[in-house]
């Protein structure tokens, strides 16, 4: 019965690994392959762990994850704004030294190569941080892409051992490891300090969670990624951190609605329909893919992403088909899971606008059968604001 | 964790205890340390007919849906309505939190299934646990 949870993969050769793989498997960690990358799926129940305690223990407390897959492309030089002008949605312009923007960078036909943070560094110094599983076709598109530009592209992802410290205890626990004021660096904003006594980390106020929390780029060595990731389990033992796999961060970005590439954004999905209008900036006069999705808002959209909660008894899964009342197919869901948090069932779905209504009842077909879910206003779960 | 002598198991991780014509079945507790946490199981109504090595329902973890296969023949004769409302008991005590009991067709199928030792042992090559 569980064939489809022991895809587990045996280790070979094509299958990459963090720095942290040894640890990860010392922990007893379930490993999964992920866009060819051995994770960690979660932790074992014997240390407190399991998606669901992962997952609470972000909402309420502080978890730590290994994202070492995701990548980093380094874009610099005196044109190194024009260039990520010209290959990203949002606009970059606005950047103060420190800060950063969720992006994305498109196709000439709107659609997406990948959902990008964009950082920008210092003077003419930008950092993309970019998915697994578009690591090389966003470098070579990057490179590609930006070639009449004053700029070097640097492919560093493997470079970095990239930790992400999620939940509203996580600025208290990496207090205590470096000598960076984190008091002073706002939600989306990086800065540079000492952690671990390692000079000179990026320290970036950023995530996948929807909570408060950060994330450092450590050098990738096995021996200093292991040291990091010890000390950083052991400051966060006071308020109560566990470390963290890739389930758990799969059911907190979907309750914040959180795009996940190849599920809510895609080479076939456009800007307007997955709803991420506001971190496109039309106003900009020049960047790939603004012409089709002017073209793309002229002509309407014909399926737009709606957030369900199930009505019915039954879990909603990415990829199960969306009915009208006649049973007609209208769409898909894109992904579905048990809401850990909000003690619900949720999905994310492709429908055809007029039935985007929130309120109103569409179902989706599980084994078979047609189970009722209601549109609800998304995102699903919203970090309570600081007092 | 001890798999106990008086079940017999299926490569597919489903245990039955055998009790004359009758027999009660659930997942091991290797099946549900595979599975995580277990938020959801879809089981058949008495009177449903089951087919050994044929799914009668599906077991859900947060992460993945997992089919259940009959690990005999015969009619369920009693579900388990706990397990609706608290799936996670499978994951407390697997061996404990049977899903349905059930009116045996032909006893003598469970000759095929593993003992408890031999399952240990496929468990032991599936690769830890």
């Amino acid at each position: 019965m569980i064939e489809a949870i022991l895809s587990a993969v045996e280790t070979t050769q094509s299958v990459r690994k963090t720095a942290l793989n040894a640890v990860h498997r010392k922990l007893g960690a379930k490993m999964v392959e992920f866009n060819g990358w051995d994770m960690p799926v979660e932790y074992p129940a014997s240390i407190g762990c399991g998606i669901i305690a992962e997952h609470m223990a972000v909402r309420t407390g502080v978890g730590i994850f290994d994202v070492s897959h995701m990548g980093d492309i380094r874009l610099a030089g005196s044109g190194a704004l024009a260039a990520v002008q010209h290959i990203s949605m949002n606009d970059a312009s606005r950047l103060a030294i420190g800060q950063a923007q969720y992006s994305a960078l498109l196709y000439p036909q709107g659609t997406f190569v990948d959902d990008v943070i964009v950082h920008r560094l210092g003077e003419d110094e930008y950092l993309l941080v970019i998915n697994a599983g578009t690591r090389e076709k966003d470098f070579a598109w990057v490179r590609d892409t930006t070639r009449e530009f004053d700029c070097a592209v640097e492919n560093l992802s493997d470079d970095y051992t990239q930790i992400a410290i999620q939940g509203s205890k996580g600025v208290h626990l990496l207090q205590k490891l470096t000598d960076a004021d984190l008091s002073a660096v706002k939600f989306y904003w990086v800065t540079r300090g000492a952690v671990c006594g390692l000079k000179d980390v990026l320290i970036a106020r950023t995530g996948y969670t929807g909570e408060d929390g950060f994330e450092i780029y450590v050098p990738s060595d096995e021996e200093t990624s292991t040291r990091v990731w010890n000390e950083v389990l052991e400051a966060g033992r006071e308020f109560g951190a566990v470390p963290c796999g890739l389930g758990a961060r799969n059911t907190l970005r979907l309750e914040a609605k959180l795009p996940l590439y190849g599920h809510e954004i895609s080479d076939t999905i456009n800007v307007w329909e997955a709803g991420l209008d506001r971190f496109c900036k039309m106003e900009k006069p020049e960047f790939v893919g603004r012409e089709a999705l002017d073209r793309a808002k002229r002509e309407g959209l014909k399926r737009t992403l709606v957030g369900l909660e199930m009505v019915e008894r039954g879990i909603a899964r990415d990829g199960y088909k969306v009915l009208d009342g006649s049973g007609t197919e209208i769409g898909y869901v894109t992904s579905g899971s048990p809401a850990p948090f909000l003690k619900k069932n949720i999905a994310l779905a492709y429908v055809p606008p007029e039935f985007a209504v929130v309120g109103s009842g569409i179902n989706i077909e599980i084994r078979g059968q047609a189970v009722k879910t209601e549109v609800v206003p998304t995102p699903f779960y919203k970090k309570p604001k600081k007092n | 964790m001890s798999y106990p002598t008086d079940f017999k198991y299926t490569k597919e991780h489903e245990w039955i205890k055998p009790d004359g014509g009758n027999a009660t079945i659930g997942i091991t507790h290797y099946a549900q340390e595979s599975l995580g946490d277990i938020v959801f199981v879809d089981l058949p109504k008495p009177g449903a007919e089951l087919t050994a090595g044929k799914t009668f329902g599906s077991v859900e973890s947060v992460k993945a849906v997992s089919d259940l296969y009959a690990p005999a023949s015969g009619t369920v004769t009693e579900v388990n309505g706990d397990l609706t409302t608290a799936p996670e008991k499978i994951n407390q005590d697997a061996h404990g939190a049977w899903m349905l009991k059930m009116k045996l067709k032909n006893p003598g199928e469970l000759n095929a299934l593993l003992s408890s030792a031999d399952y240990e042992k496929f468990v032991a090559e599936q690769g830890g646990h």
